[in-house]
């Protein structure tokens, strides 16, 4: 009794506390257009990654300088960075996801730090290390999304726990890696674990208390995937009835994958979130047979309610781990002398998409790595890829290796997030050239094991001696406009800016600049230790800064380590491509740079 | 030592070959001791690869390098080299034996610290792994031995009726 008295007080003034929440996104509408802040990890609701300050340019960029650095005490991969709001810095980590707040004012003081406990079972069930790319803010609050699915929001000036709420439950693989968007009243949640068998889902909680509004699960019956059978579309097309249960045999979508952890876009005049799911479990696709539907797909939902205007999916029953959750930028272009609204992504798969954000219309879906070989094309009507039967692990079927796949899993692009400058009109790519031979066979499931069924090995491209570009990206016509090489996958986050400069970082460590028109290297500086984190840039006291987190790990620290071999090349070639361990060490820091 | 390999009579002392690392790659460096159903056990009957001159491996190397691929390598990295998360087994099996690798897969272990934020699960109910432990081992076994190149080995001894029983029984048990 007494219990059902204390929970009925805390309805109540939950209640209270959200009719008075005032719309988070007006806010961070006008505060994304002020410069000197850096106020989402993105940038901006479209994703650009442009920052309109100029006092940094293609002239003076030679003479940047280290101003501060800031050691985050964590050894594991950093991605994201940081954000900047007002006189603060907010900076994240990976596992155990400590959130500082440094003093700008103060050669960047600790004004607060909060570091969760967490159970440290929640480390292994990290595929491929303990990431976290970001802490959003909104509201007053600092809202973390931990690697125990635990979303916590802190007030931003004191670092209180204001809410906290559990997303899902490592004990079955589902962890948090993303980092959230606040959008109106609401905060935004991913989730992570495709290679544990989670079914992924996006959720959004109400920001005033952390109560949950609504949850679109990938697949699954209507009602779980929030889709009007009638309303909602796929490519100009009512998708119809249990279309998330109509492409999978049996009881697999329960463990189908699709999870969540890229990131999310907002148009605040569609008022519409755009965001992407990844591979169908297991990585066997003869253990699913069918499209798998909506794993490796983009949604278009409405931020209130959840519900899907549009849906399109990429890479039906994937074969090749080429997950669908990277970015979506959003643009609004010239395509074929009609102006749209666009939607541009760089999908791991290979293929640079523009889409129609509106209708959810493909226009454009054309390859930016030219090895791309798992498909020739893809059919603008059908929105289907048209899949090479040599490269199809499904059709050469379980325990055969297929060799030769280009891309590797990793995908010609993963999360790291490109960036778009309305200045040049172009969008900068940071992309992997890696190719892969995949063998799938027979896993069986376990609730927190890995289901992976696959096995991989990785390469650089034949005849070549680079594993990543850096690239600029014409969306309008589906064209690379330059290319500059990278020894290593270019895992960091893309900046342009008003300064004509594009800034990104790479595994041995460097924080580059080159020029946005032609992609000559302006500067170079070692950081000390690789970087797959996302530049960011700020002005504070008058003075503009760049500012980057340095920690390899991630998928890149993985698979690149020990250096990759060339099958083809026989025995004894060990060693023929870099080893990154040769190059950098572990550790977390966070470097600024100004120019004098 | 009833089914001692010809290329095992290089050593002198068979004991002695257990810590040598032999030259650049595919030989096979363990004394085998017996086989029974194309799997092959040293003296103290621990599982164990054999590895012919023409780099051909037994059932159990190739479905270990598999395995390892597919359950391991996410963590330690490609061929067993160890990444930026996770050691390499090529060296934690320099001074590990066969069950205290058992010990560590089975049960997990854990390093939790100051410095360190590192933890291996246990995988003692995966079945993707505890019906491959030894298939596991050996391929390991043989990268730390330096007996097995990296990369998918060129050549296997085919998979036996028996193995294939036993791989589905533990796996529908």
């Amino acid at each position: 009794m007494i219990r059902t008295l204390k929970y009925s007080g805390v309805v109540l003034a939950t209640a209270l506390l959200a009719s008075a929440a005032a719309s988070a996104s007006d806010e961070l509408l006008k505060m994304q257009d002020n410069a000197d802040e850096w106020v989402m990890p993105t940038g901006n609701y479209a994703n650009h990654r442009y920052s309109e300050l100029d006092q940094i340019n293609r002239d003076n960029v030679g003479d940047l300088n280290v101003a501060w650095t800031f050691s985050t005490g964590v050894l594991r991969g950093h991605e994201g960075g940081p954000l900047i709001i007002g006189d603060v810095m907010y900076v994240h980590t990976p596992f155990p996801n400590i959130v500082y707040a440094l003093d700008l004012n103060d050669s960047g003081r600790i004004i607060w730090k909060y570091e969760p406990k967490q159970d440290p079972d929640t480390i292994p069930v990290m595929c491929c290390d303990t990431v976290n790319r970001g802490v959003a803010y909104g509201d007053g609050k600092i809202i973390l999304h931990q690697a125990d699915t635990t979303v916590v929001a802190l007030n931003a000036e004191t670092g209180a726990v204001e809410w906290k709420v559990a997303n899902g439950d490592p004990k079955v693989g589902e962890t948090g890696t993303s980092a959230p968007m606040v959008v109106k009243d609401k905060v935004m949640i991913g989730i992570s674990g495709g290679e544990f068998g989670v079914r992924g889902s996006m959720t959004a909680y109400n920001l005033a208390d952390g109560s949950r509004a609504w949850r679109a699960y990938s697949m699954g019956p209507d009602s779980d995937i929030l889709v009007d059978p009638e309303k909602t579309t796929h490519l100009g097309e009512p998708v119809g009835k249990d279309s998330g249960m109509n492409t999978w045999e049996g009881d697999q979508w329960k463990i189908g994958g699709g999870t969540t952890w890229g990131w999310y876009a907002y148009d605040p005049e569609l008022d519409l979130i755009y965001y992407g799911t990844g591979n169908p479990s297991t990585w066997n696709p003869s253990q699913r047979p069918g499209d798998n539907r909506w794993s490796m797909a983009i949604f278009a939902r409405n931020p209130d309610t959840g519900m899907a205007k549009w849906v399109y999916q990429m890479t039906p029953h994937d074969e090749w781990d080429f997950d669908g959750v990277n970015e979506m930028i959003l643009s609004d272009q010239e395509v074929g002398g009609e102006m749209r609204k666009l939607l541009v992504h760089f999908d791991r798969n290979g293929f640079g998409y523009s889409m129609d954000r509106e209708t959810g219309q493909l226009l454009i879906a054309e390859k930016f790595d030219p090895v791309v070989n798992w498909a020739t094309h893809v059919d603008l009507k059908t929105g289907r890829p048209q899949v090479v039967s040599k490269y199809s692990t499904a059709q050469n079927g379980e325990d055969v290796n297929t060799t030769g796949i280009c891309p590797a899993a990793l995908g010609t692009k993963d999360q790291q997030p490109a960036a778009f400058s309305p200045k040049s009109g172009l969008h900068y790519v940071p992309t992997n050239h890696v190719c892969m031979d995949y063998e799938p066979f027979r896993v069986s499931y376990t609730a927190g094991q890995p289901y992976v069924g696959a096995t991989l090995s990785m390469y650089p491209p034949e005849g070549s001696d680079h594993m990543g570009n850096f690239i600029a990206w014409d969306a309008t016509k589906g064209e690379i406009v330059w290319s500059n090489k990278e020894k290593f996958s270019v895992w960091s986050g893309a900046l342009a800016t008003a300064g004509d400069v594009v800034f990104y970082g790479t595994l041995e460590g460097f924080l580059k600049a080159v020029d946005a028109k032609t992609g000559e290297e302006l500067y170079k500086f070692k950081t000390p230790s690789g970087i797959i984190g996302n530049v960011t840039t700020y002005m504070h006291g008058g003075k503009q800064y760049i500012a980057v987190l340095s920690g390899v790990g991630g998928w890149a620290g993985i698979g690149l380590a020990a250096g990759l071999t060339d099958p083809n090349a026989g025995l004894g070639a060990v060693g023929g491509y870099a080893a990154l361990s040769n190059y950098t060490a572990l550790g977390g820091q966070l470097t600024v740079f100004a120019v004098d | 030592m009833k089914l001692r390999q010809p290329w095992t009579l290089m050593f002198v002392l068979p004991l002695l070959s257990w810590s040598v690392a032999t030259h650049s790659g595919e030989a096979q460096s363990v004394e085998i001791a017996r086989s029974e159903d194309g799997k092959y056990f040293d003296k103290d009957d621990n599982p164990v690869y054999k590895i012919d001159e023409d780099g051909t491996v037994d059932w159990f190397t190739y479905s270990g390098f598999r395995r390892y691929h597919s359950e391991c390598h996410v963590c330690h990295g490609p061929d067993a080299l160890g990444s930026s998360f996770a050691p390499g087994l090529t060296e934690s099996l320099k001074t590990m034996d066969y069950e205290g690798f058992m010990e560590v897969v089975i049960n997990g272990r854990e390093k939790i610290g100051a410095s360190e934020n590192s933890k291996m699960p246990s995988f003692g109910l995966n079945r993707n792994v505890i019906c491959y432990l030894d298939d596991i081992y050996v391929y390991v076994k043989a990268r730390s031995d330096d007996a097995l190149p990296r990369g998918r080995p060129k050549k296997k001894e085919a998979k036996t009726d028996a193995t294939r029983e036993y791989e589905n029984s533990c796996l529908e048990d």
